[in-house]
């Protein structure tokens, strides 16, 4: 389990959120090799060789998200999500408050490559300290001459804001969060057009996540092969898993791709206390179903997890033991969902409030055998029938809890109660 | 309308190419100043920004962490997230709701303390998880909440 950082440098390097301490270990090298080695278009062909994915949830080929912007002479724009918000996923915090400039420097080098110049870093509203990071951060990577005009003589310019969010989930959603930053209610746009075509002020944007962007000076100093060399053939290199839950160690963990779903759980987090066992596991944020403990040797890849039944998503791996109440647990996870529809289509917007009282209603003893057929009647009536994703997401636990616990949905439904006789609380140490 | 919101105004409009970019940069400069947004403040910013009032009203109103009701000196956000509500969240809001005298969503008649539910705060490996005016409190059990209450220096950085 020896550990070597790229994403989380400041797990080994303390204060590296200061600029001194950053170029003492070789920060912004990359970005000096990418202006002077590399022209734009060599860039993006490095990216797509290294196959990174978008590390945001969706996995998209990077490099391939570069190269969809057109070339008809409009003003691009470059656009970093760091609107970090879905249960179980916190790694994007940790590296914008404590390893900024490696992001900074992905940034210039992600924007040199699209020829952006202009960026932004949208960051949540929530993350106070992690927004007067970026700030401090930014500024002194103006005073380093890094960003601004004519960036180390090499004739390029960079124009980067940090832009903070107000307390909104569906902003995460890359046109909700372009609809924020133009000033307006965090609605998700009608698709297509894309960003890459028509994003922010109508330019052509990327819109790239926090880790992704990370990634970015490491693939520049140590190459595509480099990266290429960890993980798998269709998802390649290093990947941030968040693990929360029920487990001894709650941590990110930076390993590379494929490594197997019970090796992170026991191996780095610890597993679950003594006595106890898995009961499921939620590999990739709130938003992807669950999997049952006989896929635990799942490897953690996109094609892997999708294989086994579920999606890799954020990697946000929360990990539920045999003393959670799984009915309780999904109605929790289903009103996170109400409380963050953002209200502009039905059936997302009702459906949501429907399920979560349902839901409620099992939880609580009060509900009835009809009451488990209309949850699935309601979801079937959001799945693929929303504007954006976030319809979708709110189903991955409710529809496979479904399929995997339905005898503790019964129970609840005809004993009045929760078999496990605790609320989904009860059981901590506290 | 104070003095300096135009010259905030002006400094926001400033930062971006167009002018609605501004609305929540600005918006958040004057609910620090102000602690919450009046009625008054959204006509206000409605005129210096040259948008409607409904339009900043629609705005305003979408997001959860701009304030449209007076709120405490301190507002505290338990994080219910499910990852939080498996470490004791719960508890810790009960806890909360029994020491300030409140329920969630309510402010303490002495105006210092609002009460509300954050829905995950993206620190689930701190469970459960507590924000005071936005700082991360984590680890926390009910026997730290009087700390808690009274030292806002203790911020919790990962």
């Amino acid at each position: 389990m020896s550990q070597k950082y790229y994403l989380l440098r400041n797990r080994e390097i303390p204060d590296i959120d200061q600029m001194p301490v950053y170029l003492a270990n070789g920060g912004y090298q990359a970005l000096r090799k990418a202006l002077n080695e590399f022209k734009p278009e060599e860039l993006v062909e490095l990216v797509k060789k290294s196959g990174l994915r978008g590390r945001g949830g969706a996995g998209f080929p990077t490099g391939m998200k570069w190269g969809f912007l057109p070339n008809d002479g409009r003003k691009r724009y470059l656009v970093v999500n760091s609107d970090e918000a879905e249960p179980g996923t916190y790694k994007d915090r940790e590296i914008i408050e404590r390893n900024p400039h490696q992001l900074i420097e992905g940034i210039i080098i992600s924007s040199y490559a699209t020829k952006a110049r202009e960026a932004y870093i949208y960051c949540r509203g929530e993350f106070l300290f992690g927004s007067e990071q970026l700030k401090r951060a930014v500024q002194e990577a103006y005073e380093q001459g890094f960003l601004g005009e004519n960036i180390l003589g090499s004739g390029f310019s960079l124009d980067l804001k940090v832009y903070r969010g107000a307390g909104a989930y569906i902003c995460g959603e890359e046109s909700a969060l372009l609809e924020s930053l133009e000033g307006k209610r965090g609605n998700p746009r009608l698709k297509p057009p894309f960003p890459a075509i028509a994003g922010l002020y109508g330019g052509p944007t990327v819109v790239n996540n926090v880790e992704t962007i990370t990634n970015i000076p490491a693939i520049v100093t140590y190459g595509a092969e480099w990266y290429t060399s960890m993980g798998t053939a269709k998802s390649p290199g290093l990947k941030i898993f968040s693990v929360s839950g029920r487990v001894n160690r709650p941590d990110n963990y930076e390993i590379p791709l494929a490594t197997p779903l019970r090796t992170l759980i026991e191996d780095y987090a610890g597993g679950v206390l003594p006595g106890r066992k898995i009961k499921a596991v939620i590999p990739g944020g709130s938003s992807v179903p669950l999997l049952t403990p006989d896929k635990l040797d799942t490897p953690l890849d996109y094609e892997s997890v999708l294989q086994a039944g579920s999606m890799l998503g954020s990697g946000g791996c929360i990990v539920l033991d045999d003393q959670v109440c799984i009915v309780g647990a999904t109605a929790r996870l289903v009103k996170f969902y109400r409380e963050e529809s953002c209200g502009k289509c039905t059936p997302c917007r009702e459906g949501t409030y429907w399920m979560t009282d349902i839901l409620e209603r099992i939880e609580h003893g009060l509900g009835t055998p009809a009451d488990l057929d209309t949850l699935l009647d309601v979801a079937d009536n959001i799945g693929g029938k929303c504007f954006c994703p976030l319809g979708d997401a709110s189903l991955g636990v409710l529809v496979s809890a479904m399929k995997y616990f339905r005898d503790e949905f019964e129970a609840h439904v005809f004993e009045h109660a929760c078999p496990m006789g605790a609320k989904l609380y009860d059981t901590v140490n506290h | 309308m104070k003095p300096e919101w135009i010259k905030w105004a002006q400094e926001a409009k400033e930062q971006f190419p167009e002018a609605n970019s501004s609305l929540l940069p600005l918006l958040h400069r004057i609910q620090q100043a102000e602690g919450w947004l009046s009625d008054d403040t959204i006509r206000d910013v409605a005129s210096l920004l040259g948008l409607t009032t409904q339009y900043v009203e629609s705005v305003a109103s979408f997001y959860s962490l701009l304030y449209r009701e007076k709120v405490g000196k301190n507002v505290i956000h338990v994080c219910v997230g499910l990852s939080c509500a498996l470490a004791g969240a719960d508890k810790v809001m009960e806890e909360l709701e029994h020491k300030l005298g409140i329920s969630e969503g309510q402010t303490t008649p002495d105006g210092e303390y609002t009460l509300l539910e954050a829905e995950c705060l993206a620190a689930c490996n701190l469970a459960p998880v507590v924000q005071r005016n936005l700082r991360y409190h984590g680890l926390v059990n009910t026997a730290q909440l009087d700390a808690l209450l009274a030292d806002d220096e203790k911020e919790v950085k990962s």
